[in-house]
């Protein structure tokens, strides 16, 4: 008995482990300067290591280069910015405790990310209650501005809440409609991940792909983690889709695309811009040849405005990629600090002394924000989504992401 | 088409890398009465060993068929030294302590090994393409790759090599002694640590056959890659029994086969598209694990044992 126990303990006490990860809080107090300058901080939440940390690297820098461009040519005079970015692993627990950090700092004004819209779920409420401005370059999901009930009855739910990217609304039938007539595909098979964003996107797909006379052949669902697909491309090879659809990350869909091609299917992969990634592609190789993704907004490297940043960027050896966030990080920083110069301005050139007050202050500020950011006009409507709502269709071509259709949805 | 012999091909491959990560598993418990949790993370370096041998120590451009022996040396020195490393300085102070101790030792262990590599091996944070071997075959309606014939060749080379060495070898002898009873072993002049060292360096290996095969079939391979291969292949070391080596391989290809199928075929069930698909392989596995323990606590293969008090 005892070593029977013993199997049974230790399975218990593994799973245990698995779900107790390191908590910390940590409470700083402001930071003043004393020869006139008062510093804020500008947070950051992103995974920046495991899972998405490429693109989770890119926001955290693209911050950065806006905060350094605040700095340099005094954004704010008076005031000096820096960044806290803080891990968030793509998990919604390390999210939460990350935001709770964040609203205790008492020198952080506003807060740039996270990256997965599951992630921010957990976020909303904490930043909601501490009237700290959140803006996320990359959450899709409709239901974060839109409420449980978008499709019928939009409500936004966290007056606090505003991101730089469209929803997955947009993309998903964006996606739908190059994928039926771009690429004259009319059989799709659609995976998920069943998480937040991915499910989401895969279900728009979905009904866009039906709605416009595609037909989805079959769906799936796969855990994040998972290694072998097997069984899952003998489904795809058997089903005769000519299009996989995925909607997720790239960890997955790029160990995906190569077993998918390796057994011989050779349909491309399309996906959202989870895995708009050059991960995706170092990792699935030639496999990955052909296949596309959507992204938000306009490929960064083809805007002039954006061109100084991209060489900051590239100057500085920033680690993770900006191709996909970086911008938006960019704008969403400077979205931030500039409703701190109006709210500097309208309180008669001095800011209120006490944090809170500047937080709550805040938020009506950067509602109102209308400015020419580099990916284009930085603005938000009644819902705190973004005034910018192109979105681009990208194709793996000779090892490299190209941009194949820029558009927006009708 | 019929999909069956594809899928049961699907199962059989994931089934062998299962089973060679179980001997491990079963190996050292058989004989210490030790799960040895950072086994996972044993096979997890094995790869990244393998991968630092193909690209930092072989000349860019090296014909896989060469680099692969050379590639599964190097795993298996690293794994091999690891596994080792792990008995010598690990749990071997333990020994005699409560069971409890060298558990959370091995947690901790396999902890320690994740971060070890995802903080000092280049590039590790993520995931880091591994050369592969793609070229396919296609044997009826099933099609599979080279990657595939190697860890099958790999499974049976390596399962005849150990039945071989375990029964007939002086050894291999000792170590079923061992196994039956330690203090007496000893006392017939058997040095038992040797023996112990033995096990855990098998496993090591046979971790680091599975890693090369591993990386040569899915194309990449990453720092956390040991915990759910290292979960499965411990499930499967319970299934066929653990402490028998061939218990441990019906194990891990009962799981892969079991997993398999239920991923492709349950959802088409009627009344069952809910309950499958891929997302549910690992929530019927483990339903398969807990109807095997009602009915064979032992395990398919286990043997039925007067417990140690």
């Amino acid at each position: 008995m005892r070593q029977r126990s013993l199997v049974i303990l230790t399975s218990v006490l593994t799973s245990g482990a698995l779900t107790l990860t390191a908590c910390g809080s940590r409470d700083d107090s402001g930071d003043k300067g004393d020869s006139g300058t008062t510093t804020y901080t500008i947070g950051v939440d992103a995974p920046l290591s495991g899972e998405n940390s490429t693109t989770g690297l890119g926001i955290q820098y693209g911050v950065q280069v806006a905060v350094d461009d605040a700095n340099k040519n005094n954004w704010v005079p008076g005031v000096k910015f820096k960044v806290k970015a803080l891990d968030d692993k793509a998990q919604p627990a390390s999210g939460q405790q990350n935001a709770t950090a964040l609203v205790g700092d008492k020198t952080v004004i506003g807060t740039v990310g996270p990256l997965n819209s599951g992630v921010a779920q957990s976020m909303q409420q904490v930043f909601a209650s501490a009237n700290m401005v959140e803006i996320s370059p990359s959450n899709t999901n409709p239901e974060l501005t839109q409420g449980k009930n978008w499709q019928t009855d939009k409500k936004r739910p966290y007056k606090t809440y505003f991101r730089t990217a469209t929803t997955d609304e947009l993309q998903g039938s964006f996606a739908a409609d190059y994928a039926f007539n771009g690429l004259k595909k009319k059989k799709a098979f659609v995976v998920d991940d069943k998480q937040t964003y991915g499910a989401g996107l895969a279900k728009i797909f979905g009904e866009k792909f039906k709605g416009l006379g595609g037909t989805v052949v079959q769906t799936d669902h796969v855990n994040t983690g998972d290694k072998d697909f097997g069984s899952l491309v003998t489904k795809i090879k058997n089903s005769g889709a000519d299009l996989l659809y995925y909607g997720g990350q790239y960890d997955e869909s790029s160990l995906i695309t190569k077993q998918l091609k390796d057994a011989g299917v050779k349909i491309p992969l399309f996906g959202g811009d989870g895995m708009f990634a050059s991960t995706y592609i170092e990792t699935a190789g030639k496999a990955s040849e052909g296949d596309l993704a959507t992204s938000v907004g306009v490929p960064v490297d083809t805007l002039p405005a954006a061109k100084q940043f991209v060489e900051t960027y590239k100057a500085k050896g920033y680690k993770g990629d900006y191709g996909a966030y970086g911008g938006y990080s960019y704008d969403a920083a400077s979205a931030i600090i500039k409703a701190l110069k109006a709210v500097k301005d309208a309180n008669g050139d001095k800011l209120p002394s006490d944090i809170n007050d500047v937080r709550s202050k805040l938020i009506p500020e950067v509602q109102k924000s209308d400015f020419e950011g580099i990916t284009g006009k930085v603005s938000f409507d009644q819902y705190g989504d973004t005034g910018n709502k192109q979105l681009t269709v990208y194709q793996v071509t000779n090892g490299a992401w190209k941009a194949v259709k820029t558009g927006t949805v009708g | 088409m019929n999909t069956l012999p594809q899928q049961l091909a699907n199962g059989l491959l994931l089934g062998s890398m299962y089973g060679l990560i179980a001997i491990g598993y079963t190996m050292v418990y058989g004989i210490v009465q030790l799960i040895n949790f950072a086994h996972g993370e044993i096979f997890m370096t094995g790869a990244f060993g393998a991968l630092t041998v193909y690209l930092y120590i072989l000349p860019d451009g090296t014909t896989l068929a060469v680099a692969v022996p050379l590639m599964l040396i190097g795993g298996a020195i690293v794994a091999v030294l690891i596994a080792v490393g792990a008995e010598r300085f690990a749990y071997r102070p333990l020994r005699g302590a409560p069971r409890l101790a060298p558990l959370i030792t091995a947690i901790g262990l396999s902890l320690a090994l994740q971060e070890l590599v995802r903080n000092f091996y280049p590039g590790a944070d993520r995931a880091r393409a591994f050369p592969g071997l793609d070229a396919t075959h296609d044997i009826g309606s099933v099609t599979i790759k080279d990657a595939d014939i190697f860890l099958v060749v790999a499974a049976i080379v390596c399962m005849s090599g150990l039945a071989w060495f375990v029964r007939k070898s002086r050894t291999g002898r000792a170590m079923q002694a061992t196994a039956q009873d330690p203090d007496t072993a000893q006392l017939m002049g058997i040095d038992t640590n040797r023996i112990i060292v033995i096990a855990f360096a098998i496993g090591g290996f046979f971790a680091a056959v599975a890693a090369v095969a591993y990386g040569l079939k899915y194309g990449s391979i990453d720092y956390r890659m040991g915990f759910l291969m290292g979960l499965k292949a411990f499930t499967a070391a319970v299934l066929g029994g653990i402490g028998n080596i061939y218990g441990a391989m019906l194990g891990g290809i009962v799981l892969g086969v079991a997993e398999t199928l239920a991923s492709a075929y349950i959802d088409g069930i009627p009344g069952m598209d809910k309950l499958g698909g891929q997302s549910w392989a690992n929530v019927w596995a483990f339903v398969l694990l807990i109807l095997v323990l009602l009915f064979r606590p032992q395990g398919l293969l286990g043997e039925r044992v007067a417990d140690r008090a």
